[in-house]
């Protein structure tokens, strides 16, 4: 990935793979909600290496949004061989089983908003017949928990997207990468007590890297989450639902 | 509330922790008073906040821009000493001062005014601080430079994180033609000898420091190896990096390869009668990478755990020319007799460049600093000797390296600390400064305790 649009550039495992990004001088098209923040992710890009570095502040769940932005990107960098999209929000549980706009707030941003700009995206690429979208999702999709199945459905719902994305491009030479992060210590977590399972962004980024470099499919970071969600997924349903997690 | 111990093990105290994430956020406001704090790399209690809140500013760690044509580096104040070598010197850059490790941040330098083994050439860190910007607790903020709310720069670099937040800093690096530096080691046989031979040094030599084996008694008291050493010329320039110029050398490495449980008296002066003998009383030269010259500690990841869960007593001292011989003699004898082994101990020589930061601790004269293992009520009046020894001398204490001085003590090593605290935020606090000042302990703290609570463990404790 040499020229790559970055979604959610602000976050924080978008922004450790930003850095790694722009140690190896690659080309970035960073796109954030927060205009200062972005900036601050931009210029630290930057001063690391980066050989260009381009950024726009908009708001993803704005979809007639998409289309200007993906145009933006290819003109400002010309030509995109990569995107890493990064964008999502945690939600709360609770109030999204009270009430259904804050569950949608939900699936527009995690799944909705995604599938928008990976419409437009996998054209492209398509089109290029090169390219590799890697999206960051998570191991709360691999199966619904009552603790929290909205944000999981939308998690869910993406990772069954994208397998279809997978199997319609990889005839044109484009690499889908499901990126699947177990807890990690970052400001969407700072509430929660940390235990030994928690990784850093660091390490995520890393992992999300290297399986972007081996095109890969669909990758558990750390990888000790594959084992876990084999274990969560091999529970028969009529004990799973009795169970408290 | 957390339990939380700094570089020194000592003391472990409870408190809340927030951490920073955007420099253009605005301060949390939590119950009780805020402190920064970066790496944790001081040894006491100076960037600690007992029943309070640290705000922790790892999560500021951004470059905002570097100009490879004038080594000028603006970053946020999380970033460590570290991350500016990486960028820096493989483009011809170098810290203009660093410490003894890298693993400290930007505001951490700042706030400590910290030295390195260049202070007769370069003085603190502070001087090569162009500009940073002040966050206070009222939101306000401020760009500080030395022609820019002078005040406020003065009062902050040496200000201890009690100013306010410092959220991002501008920095002047140094040119280097490599990354390598030539080294000498030259024995010396006693304190005179090191007096003799550090003065000579400092006209030819940008960095100096010594090791010193401080078991040694009588006639051989201070003696020791001094390291002196500069850049290499750019005729070494491109040279491949061999793992020789990666390691200390003939044999014996830096005393970490001590395993915990040698740490007593005998071992540690067999230990330093072979550092001292291996070198045969002769000079010797030799070409490293910047890594072991400046950070031999780092090589060892938490070293500070060999002292165990009690933890340690880190003392560093300066005490003017006029009293140096007389008074560090006494130190070393002291801490020889004491039968405390301290682990490593370095002597160096501070010149008279002035910082500017009003609480600076360097001064000119020579600095000696001592690690002792916490045994408890032996090793706190033993360190209460010598800090009333340096306080005779006319000396200061690092407060970046205590946990016990006395509010009389720090008085007497900082006279503008008056003038200082009318610059501390209101919001901020640190263990360090109520032990100092214990008066103005705040309120929220005292109610917290109740009048049964015991006192925090401190030397008001055992006077
Ligand atoms: C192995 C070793 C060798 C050392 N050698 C030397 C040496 O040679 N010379 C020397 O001078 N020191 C030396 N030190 C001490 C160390 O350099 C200082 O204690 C340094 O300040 C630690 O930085 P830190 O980032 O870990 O900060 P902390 O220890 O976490 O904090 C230090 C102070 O900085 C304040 N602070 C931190 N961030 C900010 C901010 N953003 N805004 C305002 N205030 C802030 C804190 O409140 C606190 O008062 C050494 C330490 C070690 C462990």
């Amino acid at each position: 990935m040499k020229k790559v649009l970055v979604l959610g550039a602000t976050s924080a495992i978008a922004q450790a793979t930003v850095r790694l990004l722009a140690a190896r001088g690659a080309s970035l098209y960073l796109v954030g909600r927060n205009a200062a923040n972005l900036d601050s992710v931009a210029k630290d890009a930057a001063t690391r290496g980066a050989a260009k570095v381009e950024q726009r502040a908009v708001d993803l769940n704005d979809f007639a949004a998409h289309e200007p932005l993906v145009d933006a990107a290819y003109a400002a960098l010309g030509g995109l061989d990569g995107v890493v999209l990064a964008h999502g929000v945690l939600g709360d549980q609770a109030e999204a089983q009270k009430s259904w706009e804050a569950t949608e707030v939900v699936l527009r941003t995690n799944f909705l908003s995604a599938v928008s700009l990976l419409t437009v995206l996998a054209n492209r690429f398509e089109a290029q017949k090169a390219g590799t979208l890697v999206v960051i999702s998570s191991v709360a999709g691999d199966r619904g928990r009552q603790s929290n199945y909205v944000y999981g459905a939308s998690k869910g719902a993406l990772n069954v997207f994208l397998q279809g994305l997978r199997n319609r491009l990889a005839k044109s030479n484009v690499a889908v990468v499901t990126v699947k992060p177990g807890f990690v210590d970052t400001p969407m977590t700072a509430h929660l007590p940390k235990n030994k399972l928690f990784a850093s962004p660091d390490k995520v980024a890393r992992g999300l890297l290297s399986a972007a470099d081996g095109r890969k499919n669909e990758v558990y970071v750390p990888g000790i989450w594959a084992l876990i969600m084999l274990i969560i997924r091999t529970i028969p349903e009529a004990m799973f639902k009795r169970m408290k997690l | 509330m957390k339990s939380l111990e700094s570089w020194g093990r000592y003391p472990r105290v409870e408190q809340h922790t927030r951490p920073l994430v955007w420099r253009t956020d605005s301060l949390p406001r939590p119950d009780g008073t805020v402190l920064p704090h970066g790496l944790g790399r001081s040894y006491g209690d100076s960037c600690l906040n007992e029943g309070g809140t640290l705000l922790l500013t790892s999560g500021l760690d951004r470059l905002i821009s570097f100009d490879a044509g004038t080594g000028v580096v603006r970053c946020e104040a999380g970033v460590t000493l570290d991350t500016l070598l990486r960028l820096a010197a493989p483009r011809g850059w170098f810290l203009p001062v660093t410490p003894g490790t890298k693993f400290v941040t930007v505001g951490g330098a700042i706030a400590n005014d910290v030295h390195g083994k260049n202070h007769h050439r370069g003085g603190t860190f502070g001087r090569y601080v162009r500009r940073f910007e002040l966050l206070r607790s009222d939101g306000s903020r401020r760009v500080c430079a030395p022609d820019e709310n002078p005040d406020w720069y003065g009062a902050t670099i040496g200000g201890l994180g009690l100013t306010g937040l410092v959220t991002w800093a501008e920095v002047q690096l140094k040119p280097i033609s490599n990354p390598y530096v030539l080294q000498e080691t030259v024995p010396f046989e006693n304190l005179d000898g090191f007096l003799d031979v550090a003065r000579a040094s400092e006209a030819d030599y940008e960095f100096t420091m010594a090791w010193v084996d401080c078991l040694a008694v009588g006639k051989n008291v201070g003696r020791g190896l001094l390291y002196r050493g500069n850049f290499a010329p750019p005729q070494f320039d491109g040279l491949p990096l061999k793992k020789s110029h990666l390691s200390h050398g003939s044999g014996l490495a830096v005393p970490m390869d001590m395993p915990a449980f040698c740490l007593n008296r005998l071992s540690v002066s067999a230990f330093n009668w072979l550092y001292y003998h291996r070198q045969n009383g002769k000079p010797k030269q030799r070409l490293t990478h910047y890594d072991p010259f400046f950070y031999p500690l780092d090589a060892i990841y938490g070293w500070n755990r060999i002292y165990g869960k009690r933890g340690f007593l880190q003392f560093q001292c300066v005490v003017p020319y006029s009293t140096a011989r007389d008074a560090l003699r006494e130190i070393l004898e002291r801490s020889s007799r004491g039968g405390l082994p301290s682990f490593l101990s370095v002597l160096k020589t501070f010149g008279d460049i002035p910082s500017p930061g009003w609480m600076s601790f360097p001064r000119q004269g020579v600095t000696l600093a001592m690690d002792f293992a916490n045994r408890g009520e032996k090793t706190w009046r033993l360190v209460e000797e010598l800090d009333r020894l340096t306080r005779e001398a006319g000396g200061a204490v690092y407060p970046a390296k205590d946990a016990r001085m006395s509010p009389e003590s720090f008085a007497a090593y900082f006279p503008r600390r008056a003038e200082f605290s009318g610059y501390i935020d209101p919001a901020f606090s640190s263990s360090f400064w109520r032990r100092v000042n214990p008066v103005t302990l705040p309120f929220s703290l005292e109610s917290e305790r109740g009048p049964t609570a015991s006192q925090p463990q401190s030397l008001l404790a055992i006077r």
